[in-house]
């Protein structure tokens, strides 16, 4: 699948179906999904809400929300082990420290009854074993420090109510990341931050990535932020990955229409303000997906064979490819 | 995530709907969880209403007269019971099982009365407080909080000794216990029915604001009274049993079952059936009342789960 | 911290105020008080005099005057039936219900809060459901049938333990029991919900990503969010355990304050109940100012606003 060498890739997902078994059907939420992330990179993952990004996120963790989630396919290699084979304890054991990630919404990420401290702790423990306290704690001021909280000594002993949106938010990026993983999701981080504490956050969590060489998979729906942060974008549209490939080229050379809409509907900054457009219609019913191309109902192009048979995935580049029948190879 | 999912129960659909036609006609959308129909608990209900309704026809003796003669004779079944006392007689010869009829038409004519006044009073308060708003309302809600932290059976013995027993006074008693917690709920919904459309446009037409609370406010929140009223039943129950059983309630020889326990303890090591008996009866009403209650909600208004 | 208690101790006072005068008005409702304050068979002269220490023959606000100063003295009246201060009889009988009640609030908290931890685990499982049998069935036997039942099974049948009366510990268990068994329906149902609510958060997420156990996120972080709605119910609980005494102090003839005030009540014993209500009040409110202090302890968002 990867034309990269096996020791370089820190995270590789074969094929996963994450579904919710409700009584009404069945929800497929992630639909056949499958990437990779090599060690230092940065993957971006993109599309509309409700589109699976955040369940995609929650099945490498395996923490799917309760009531009728459950991962029915597909592999999640950490290292080459697929760890959707570990036992719960297994897992615990990776989380944190292999794999780890950074939830959307700051208010309510952080526990409100325990200090920053306590909570910072925890997550050092994990790595200190047999640490004295004080020892963790000096961690835990420096792990502040390291993602710009100013005095950090003074902060330590706060409590999440104390604290601004942003600056909660880079508490929980030091507690993600104070495990050490080599994978750290990130889903949508910095959503709900204010547009001039969302670029220092993203800048922030660049340089934490370039210090320590993590990969990160960023889940986000806003491609500006895309092209500002990472090096290879999956773009996901109703349950599957339809196009992936270097940020560059995606941006210059989508291929998959609806990575052309997706690019269209972004503000630019530059040459002259054209129209924004937006895309028409709804996506596909999770519950009711067809058996063709899933974006077919919304595409300009739809031909008849879209509508029959899902499309192959087509390699339209380096390491770049799309999932469209009006794409050809080079 | 917003998708959820709940335990999955067995799902009875619609096979009520001409009751609910009658009881609450403007019901739109069926809930999304459909509870199993508590059978057990309405008929334990309807066999206790009936007996109320028509305990003059139903009760085998008088619950008044003494028969001393007959004193504290065990159930039919057991040991030197007679038939005719199919549960027993207490210390002055009177039958359980009449006494038993009769009490429960006090105890429901009790909970009618106290739910329609404490209800009534809660309901309003509530309306005028969520309606009206500023100082009205957080006057109003002072009181509420302070009926929270005192316990009402104190204001309710004291009630009982200033005023005399009586049906009045118990009456009273129980609305005191009851109003707070309707006024909260409704006061509650209320302010979430006047962000809505309709008010403003009651607004708008020039309606005045008593005319708004009762033709526009009032009817929306009757789904949430019926509630309320339903999961409250045991509550006025058990505080009007309490209440006889502390002396403070319908003055004897009417029999209610509160006094019958209190009447029986003393005797409860040679005659456990007079005080054992009615507390029996008080479970499974209290029981089934709040079973179907609790259907009721999930039915009605699944958002008052947190009461 | 400070002023939090300095505002609630303000409510109080005007709590306990309204308290005096529904106490007051109450009291002159029906008649002539003296009626009310005085033996049947009073004398004329008894009847004069507290006519006139009363100011029954000024105006309604005087005597109200009266009243409430007399009460700031310490002065509750005299009790009818046991011709003493009636302040005096209750704070003779208050020790002995105030060692029943923490043992109740504890048997409440050490069985109802585990078992809704335990039932939100174990959503719509068995365990669940036999918490909720047990729950259910805890609100709606009414507490003295309880009592008497207990008194029939464990004194009168088995012979195990004492059915009334203080004495050795073996005096407490039943009394306990009949005043903690609502609570621990109580403290389960809250518990249950608050867990369930607490679960789906985004933290106790957080604190699984951290690689945390099981144990921790449920009992530390889950638990510890949980019990604020909890400790908000302790003032309803307390009004409860009041009530709740009362009755169990009935059944049990246990000499607290809960006997004495169905005493008062069964011998129409007027100034007694009176003091009795207003005292109670106190305590009450005083129990609550614990409990907002506590609560300010678990929730840092009240400490530290």
């Amino acid at each position: 699948m990867s034309d990269t060498p096996p020791g370089d890739t820190v995270l590789e997902v074969r094929d996963l179906h994450t579904h919710f078994f409700l009584r009404r059907g069945v929800v497929k939420a992630v639909d056949g999904v499958s990437f990779s992330l090599k060690r230092g990179e940065v993957l971006g993952l993109v599309g509309e809400s409700g589109c699976g990004k955040s369940l995609t996120a929650l099945s490498l963790m395996r923490l799917l929300p309760k009531g009728g989630a459950r991962t029915i396919k597909g592999e999640v290699l950490l290292g080459g082990e697929n760890i959707l084979q570990h036992t719960p304890a297994e897992m615990r054991e990776i989380r944190g420290r292999r794999i780890s990630m950074v939830l959307q919404d700051p208010q309510t990420s952080l526990n409100p009854v325990f200090s920053v401290g306590d909570q910072l702790r925890e997550a050092i423990e994990r790595r200190r074993k047999g640490a004295s306290l004080s020892e963790i704690m000096k961690e835990a001021v420096a792990a502040l420090r390291r993602v710009e909280i100013a005095a950090p000594e003074q902060r330590i002993g706060q409590y999440p109510h104390q604290m601004s949106g942003g600056m909660k938010q880079r508490v929980v990026g030091a507690i993600a990341i104070s495990g050490e993983p080599e994978v750290l999701i990130a889903d949508e981080p910095t959503t709900a931050l204010d547009v001039t504490i969302q670029l220092q956050y993203l800048k922030l969590l660049k340089r934490l990535q370039a210090e320590n060489g993590m990969a990160i998979l960023f889940i986000t729906h806003d491609f500006g932020v895309v092209g500002r942060m990472c090096d290879r974008v999956a773009v996901m549209y109703a349950g599957r990955i339809v196009e992936c490939g270097p940020v560059k080229q995606i941006f210059e050379a989508p291929q998959h229409p609806y990575t052309r809409a997706l690019i269209a509907s972004v503000p630019k900054m530059t040459g002259p303000a054209g129209r924004l457009t937006t895309i028409e219609g709804q996506p596909p019913s999770l519950m009711d997906l067809p058996v063709g191309c899933r974006f077919a109902s919304r595409c300009a192009l739809v031909e008849q064979r879209c509508l029959d048979a899902y499309p192959r995935s087509v390699r339209v580049g380096d390491a770049h490819t799309a999932d469209c029948w009006k794409v050809s190879p080079p | 995530m917003a998708i959820v999912d709940r335990p999955s129960r067995t799902v009875v659909q619609r096979r009520w709907s001409l009751w609910r036609a009658m009881v609450w006609p403007r019901r739109e959308a069926a809930p999304r969880r459909t509870a199993r129909v508590p059978w057990i608990p309405i008929v334990i209900i309807s066999v206790i209403v009936i007996m109320a309704v028509f305990a003059p026809l139903l009760a085998p003796h008088s619950p008044i007269d003494q028969t001393l003669r007959d004193k504290l004779l065990p159930p039919a079944w057991m040991l030197g019971g007679k038939d005719k006392y199919f549960l027993g007689t207490d210390a002055f010869g009177r039958d359980i099982l009449s006494r038993l009829i009769y009490g429960a038409r006090v105890s429901l004519i009790v909970a009618l009365l106290a739910l329609t006044v404490g209800g009534g009073v809660g309901l309003a308060i509530g309306i005028v407080a969520g309606y009206v708003g500023g100082a009205v309302d957080s006057i109003l809600m002072r009181l509420v909080d302070a009926a929270f932290t005192f316990p009402a059976i104190l204001f309710a013995l004291l009630l009982a000794v200033t005023m005399g027993q009586g049906l009045g006074t118990l009456v009273i008693a129980i609305s005191l216990l009851l109003w707070a917690t309707f006024a909260r709920v409704i006061r509650g919904e209320v302010l979430a029915l006047r962000q809505r459309d309709f008010v403003a446009l009651a607004k708008v037409r020039g309606c005045s604001s008593l005319r708004i609370m009762l033709t526009h406010i009032l009817p929306n929140v009757l789904n949430t009274f019926m509630v309320l009223v339903t999961l409250n039943i045991g509550v006025v129950i058990i505080a009007e049993a309490t209440l006889s059983f502390l002396g403070a309630g319908i003055p004897p020889p009417t029999p209610t079952w509160g006094l019958m326990i209190s009447e029986g303890r003393g005797r409860i090591a040679e005659a456990w059936w007079v005080a054992l008996i009615p507390g029996i009866a008080i479970t499974l009403l209290v029981l089934s009342v709040n079973l179907f209650g609790d259907w009721l909600r999930d039915r009605l208004d699944p958002r008052l789960r947190q009461l | 911290m400070k002023r939090f208690i300095a505002r609630r101790l303000m409510q109080g006072v005007v709590l306990l105020f309204m308290v005096a005068t529904i106490v007051f008005f109450l009291g002159r409702l029906t008649g002539n008080p003296v009626d009310l304050m005085l033996p049947e068979d009073a004398t004329a002269e008894d009847r004069a005099q507290l006519t006139q220490t009363l100011g029954l023959d000024g105006p309604l606000s005087e005597q109200f005057l009266i009243f409430i100063g007399k009460a700031l003295h310490g002065d509750l009246g005299t009790s009818i039936r046991m011709k003493q201060p009636a302040a005096q009889a209750f704070f003779d009988r208050l020790p002995n219900t105030l060692v029943l009640i923490p043992w109740a609030l504890l048997l409440g908290m050490m069985l109802g809060i585990p078992l809704g931890v335990v039932a939100a685990l174990h959503r719509g499982g068995w365990l669940d459901r036999a918490a909720g049998t047990v729950a259910v069935l805890g609100v709606a036997m009414p507490s003295f049938w309880l009592g008497v039942l207990l008194i029939f099974v464990f004194s009168v049948e088995l012979g195990w333990l004492p059915s009334s009366r203080m004495g050795g510990p073996e005096h407490y268990i039943l009394p306990v029991i009949t005043l903690g068994t609502f609570l621990v329906a109580g403290f389960m149902r809250i518990t249950r919900s608050a867990m369930l609510e607490v679960m789906e958060s985004e933290f106790v997420k957080l604190a699984r990503i951290k690689g945390l156990s099981e144990t921790t996120v449920i009992w530390k972080h889950c638990l510890r969010n949980a019990l604020i709605p909890v400790l908000t119910l302790w003032g309803v609980f307390v009004g409860n355990l009041i009530t709740g005494a009362i009755v169990t102090e009935t059944v049990f003839a246990w000499p607290g304050i809960g006997r004495l005030t169905y005493e008062a009540v069964i011998y129409r014993d007027f100034p007694l109940l009176q003091a009795v209500i207003i005292l109670k009040s106190i305590l009450i409110l005083g129990i609550n100012l614990g409990v907002d202090i506590l609560y300010a302890y678990v929730d840092p968002r009240i400490r530290l606003a």
